[in-house]
């Protein structure tokens, strides 16, 4: 490929407070068009925007988190533009002294680490949405301002990163971070979680950026992927023409899986930001940052870091179980009652995992097998009440029902033959009914070895204690 | 004396007495509405009935000896304070037929002390003029000389006072708009320091100078109003959380030894002669009750016009633009398309003077000249503060004239916007610096015109400006003096 692509991501996370920005109206999503709304939220005359304190601190978390110097003297904008959805007519931001600034994240692609740059975070309220009425002969727009007025923190990256995997690697860190926070649900299709993309190519070995083209409001990894692929190629053909790129911008087609214009840059908004006189410059001392950094949760990296530290697990392991923050809970509370990091890691990545998996991609946190019963059930294993792979059935009944795994040991009689006698007669059993094979064994075939077991084991329906089957196995072929 | 005529304390004296009753003082006042205001048209919107449930109500609660200092007393509203279910329309087309689904602030804490709202009141479009002429429902007549414009923008609650059609009412002042119309009716109008008064429920036009006061025939009256709704206000977040002294208990503490300060720059040549008289007459009757007069300078004075016409009308530009159509007041007909029902909304909806202001406000705020304009226009802004601190570091009150000359004729100065500007010249700097200022009545012209001076104080100093206020009115008549009507 002869040309370099650059790709910087402007993400807006909505927040999980339970009010909006800047009135007490309900966050919640999928109420009632216009239920959720107040004269401050509609922009009526007379009404007075007053800002939530929990939006300040769920960006000094973010800011925290991605290694930003948060902004003591915070000051809001207005950004005026002109559309239905905007009930105020502009929209209450942060311009020139965002909350957070000169942070950064790292990633990793195939194995090479990245730092991207986070150029700054900012506090803004959504605007509304246009819901085109679909009544035959009708060809109004209706106008649902719930969402107007809710909290999203934009965050913006450096133009940092040069390929579509970095992009997407980047922007799943940033889920992770902001859902570890706690400050987002992270849900993309409702749009909690959306993504802008400035894409544009330069020649490989150039330091001059190409003009770039703006990607809106992407609602799946996946999508974004798609997206700025098709960016490559469609930028990489005009460049190959002889064209211009020209900037503006694009809507992507998950249909068509394209990108098209949806306005240029000869049409771009002169928004007129200017401090917001109704909003008093928002001062946040020292002592407010340190609070809300004692509330700080262990994120992701540090903890995949302790646990391949202090807990000896695989890289891989690490990753996988920190991947959300529930499953690494999961995880830690599984380990506190059977301090055993390398098994639980194998259930819970194993066993745990596919059962939710297939159950409808359950969530971890109403498992039906909770940490202490898994805990339970691995102390019967590792006592030798049972074999592992009994264990396994026991864990499907114990999904499937909630019991606790005594209780399913003892109904159906799972617990494992350790009784040497017992065993000897299997043995014996087996052996006398398998000459063949026996002579063989004898005549150097060790692999014959596993058939025995695995006879043995039939013959016990699984119960038998494998340790002993094979002590028991080795020395009567050899006696 | 008819009960019209009276005083916010001398009708409270009598409702708590008894000798009258609210739906009484009520119906008298409705009267009076009825019977001149014809010919002054400071209502927009009279609320007859409402105010007649609201008096009987409040007689319920002075029967059962609750009297507030406003049970039961009839005032009018600016038609800016946003009322619930009664029209809005801050003078203009565009929200002609708005009915609000709430009270503000202010007009809450009336209404919990039980005064009665007789109606809205007219004033210039969205606040934007010095004469009441740019409201969609026509202009005010001055009550002294109907030929003359009562000043504004708050110019149907001064009116409304100098006809006797309500007892007190409430007005905004952005730049001059409760004590420029104070002075040309012969009232009382306070601007109170920004931040004293909530601004939630009251139509913004320059958020930043905006700021809620009371008008009325006396200085008394100023400060029982004052009181009522003065105070931090949980949805406004910059409305200030100190307390509220007891304005009335602090009128009575004299000048004896206080420091008035006279802005040079005030007194300049070109000052109408009557206004520059009834000013030296002013001064003198202060330094004889004792006060102590010093020159001061307020060397910022003379960009205090263009820094208000910059930063009230980029705010303007923006708080505006909330009126398009989409969700209450006019929207335009047989627009096709989005775009077009904007334009045409905004068009037909507002007024002249108001789109000379977004225009300009637009301007400032622009890509490539919001340094030149707005920033710098911030920056002056922090000079003429500095300015009014300075000045308070040598006196506690400063004594200025409130306008240039006597109320002025209707249609006088519609041709020149810029001579219109002018005349605010020596209200906007307390706007800017976001300080306190009172008009009291202080003469009148030749002509029989109105003449108001202003006292202006430090921030938060509304009690000694009232104070200096009542050590003046308590010399002299012209508080007493009516119009004819």
């Amino acid at each position: 490929m002869k040309y370099q692509v650059v790709i910087g991501l402007e993400v807006h996370t909505q927040l999980t407070t339970n009010t909006k920005i800047f009135c007490g109206c309900s966050t919640r999503f999928g109420a009632e068009p216009n239920s959720q709304t107040c004269p401050v939220c509609l922009g009526f005359p007379g009404a007075l925007p007053v800002l939530n304190k929990q939006v300040v601190e769920n960006a000094i978390l973010a800011g925290l988190a991605t290694n930003c110097s948060i902004t003591q003297r915070n000051v809001f904008a207005r950004k005026n533009y002109f559309y239905p959805d905007l009930p105020k007519g502009y929209q209450i931001s942060q311009f020139d002294l965002p909350i957070c600034q000169h942070g950064h994240l790292d990633i990793e692609v195939e194995g090479e680490k990245k730092r991207i740059g986070i150029t700054r975070i900012h506090m803004e309220e959504d605007a509304g949405k246009l819901v085109h009425a679909d009544i035959p002969g009708v060809d109004d727009s209706c106008v649902d301002l719930n969402r107007a007025c809710t909290p999203l923190l934009e965050i913006v990256s450096e133009p940092d990163m040069r390929s579509p995997d970095e992009a997407i690697a980047y922007l799943k860190k940033l889920h992770q971070i902001v859902m570890y926070l706690g400050i987002c649900d992270g849900n993309l299709e409702e749009g909690s979680f959306r993504c802008d993309a400035n894409v544009s190519l330069m020649p490989v070995g150039s330091t001059v950026f190409g003009t770039r083209a703006e990607l809106k409001n992407i609602n799946s990894f996946k999508f974004i992927k798609q997206a700025i692929e098709y960016e490559i190629e469609r930028q990489a053909e005009i460049l190959d023409d002889g064209g211009k790129v020209i900037q503006e911008t694009r809507l992507f087609d998950p249909n068509t899986g394209t990108t098209r214009s949806m306005r240029g840059k000869e049409e771009a908004h002169d928004y007129r930001y200017f401090p917001d006189p109704d909003l008093v410059p928002v001062l946040i001392p020292d002592q407010w940052i340190e609070d809300v950094r004692a509330t700080l949760p262990e994120l992701p990296e540090a903890k995949r870091a302790r646990y391949v530290a202090e807990l000896g697990l695989p890289e891989y392991d690490a990753e996988v179980l920190v991947s959300s923050r529930e499953l690494a809970q999961y995880y830690e509370e599984t380990v506190a009652l059977f301090p055993q990091a390398k098994t639980v890691s194998n259930w819970v990545m194993g066993e745990v995992s596919r059962a939710l998996n297939e159950d409808n991609n359950r969530s971890i946190t109403d498992c039906p097998v909770t940490p202490a019963l898994l805990a339970d059930l691995l102390k019967l294993m590792e006592k030798g009440t049972i074999s592992g792979k009994i264990a396994k059935t026991v864990f499907d009944e114990m999904y499937k029902s909630g019991k606790a795994p005594e209780k399913i040991v003892e109904e159906k009689g799972l617990v494992q033959v350790s009784d040497t006698g017992a065993i000897e007669a299997m043995v014996d059993e087996v052996l006398k009914n398998n000459p063949g094979q026996v002579e063989q064994y004898r005549g150097g075939k060790e692999t014959v070895f596993g058939f025995f077991v695995g006879q043995v084991m039939r013959a016990s329906k699984g119960k038998a204690n494998p340790a002993v089957v094979n002590e028991l196995l080795l020395k009567k072929l050899q006696a | 004396m008819e009960i019209f005529d009276l005083t916010i304390h001398e009708l409270h004296e009598k409702l708590a007495a008894k000798e009258v009753s609210s739906v009484e003082a009520t119906r008298a006042m409705l009267e009076r509405i009825e019977a001149v205001d014809g010919q002054v048209n400071a209502y927009i919107t009279v609320t007859p009935e409402q105010a007649l449930v609201e008096a009987e109500a409040a007689d319920r609660r002075i029967a059962a000896g609750d009297v507030a200092p406003l049970t039961g007393i009839p005032v009018g509203l600016k038609d800016i304070f946003i009322t619930k279910g009664v029209r809005t329309t801050c003078g203009s087309r565009i929200l002609e037929n708005f009915v609000p689904p709430y009270d503000g602030t202010a007009v809450a804490k009336l209404k919990e002390q039980g005064a009665v709202i007789v109606g809205k009141l007219n004033q210039d479009e969205f606040a934007m003029g010095s004469s009441n002429e740019s409201s969609y429902f026509g202009p005010v007549k001055n009550p002294w000389n109907l030929e003359c414009t009562p000043g504004g923008s708050s110019g149907g609650s001064a009116a409304a006072i100098a006809a006797r059609t309500a007892t007190a009412t409430l007005g905004t002042d952005t730049g001059g708009s409760i004590r420029q119309p104070a002075s040309h009716c012969s009232c009382v109008g306070l601007k109170p320091t920004y931040g004293r008064v909530s601004r939630y429920g009251v139509i913004a036009y320059a958020s930043s100078l905006d700021q809620v006061g009371p008008l009325t025939r006396d200085v008394t009256d100023a400060a029982l109003l004052l009181g009522a709704v003065a105070g931090h206000d949980p949805k406004d977040s910059t409305s200030v959380n100190t307390p509220v002294p007891d304005y009335v208990a602090g009128l009575a503490a004299g000048v004896k030894g206080l420091k008035i300060g006279l802005p040079k720059q005030y007194f300049i040549e070109g000052l109408d002669p009557d206004v520059k008289r009834a000013m030296d007459e002013a001064i003198a009757l202060y330094k004889s009750l004792g006060a102590e007069l010093r020159e001061v300078s307020l060397p910022h004075t003379e960009y205090a016009v263009a820094t208000y016409y910059l930063i009230a009308t980029a705010e303007a530009s923006s708080n505006l633009a909330r009126y398009d159509g989409v969700r209450f007041g006019h929207r335009a007909e047989d627009a096709r398309g989005l775009k077009e029902m904007f334009a045409k909304t905004r068009a037909e909806g507002f007024g002249p003077e108001v789109k000379r202001r977004i225009m300009l406000g637009t301007y400032a705020l622009s890509s490539g000249y919001y340094d030149a304009y707005y920033v710098k226009a911030q920056k002056v802004r922090t000079l003429i503060m500095q300015d009014f601190l300075n000045a308070f570091n040598e006196v506690d009150v400063l004594l200025t004239p409130i306008a240039p000359t006597p109320p002025f004729k209707i249609g006088e100065k519609l041709a020149d916007p810029l001579q219109m500007y002018l005349s605010d010249i020596f209200t906007i700097p307390v706007n800017l610096a976001g300080t306190c200022g009172i008009s009291i009545p202080a003469g009148f012209s030749a002509a029989g015109l109105p003449i108001g001076l202003q006292l202006i104080g430090k921030p938060f100093g509304e009690a000694s400006i009232l104070s200096t206020a009542y050590a003046f009115e308590r010399e002299t008549q012209w508080h007493l003096k009516k119009a004819p009507l």
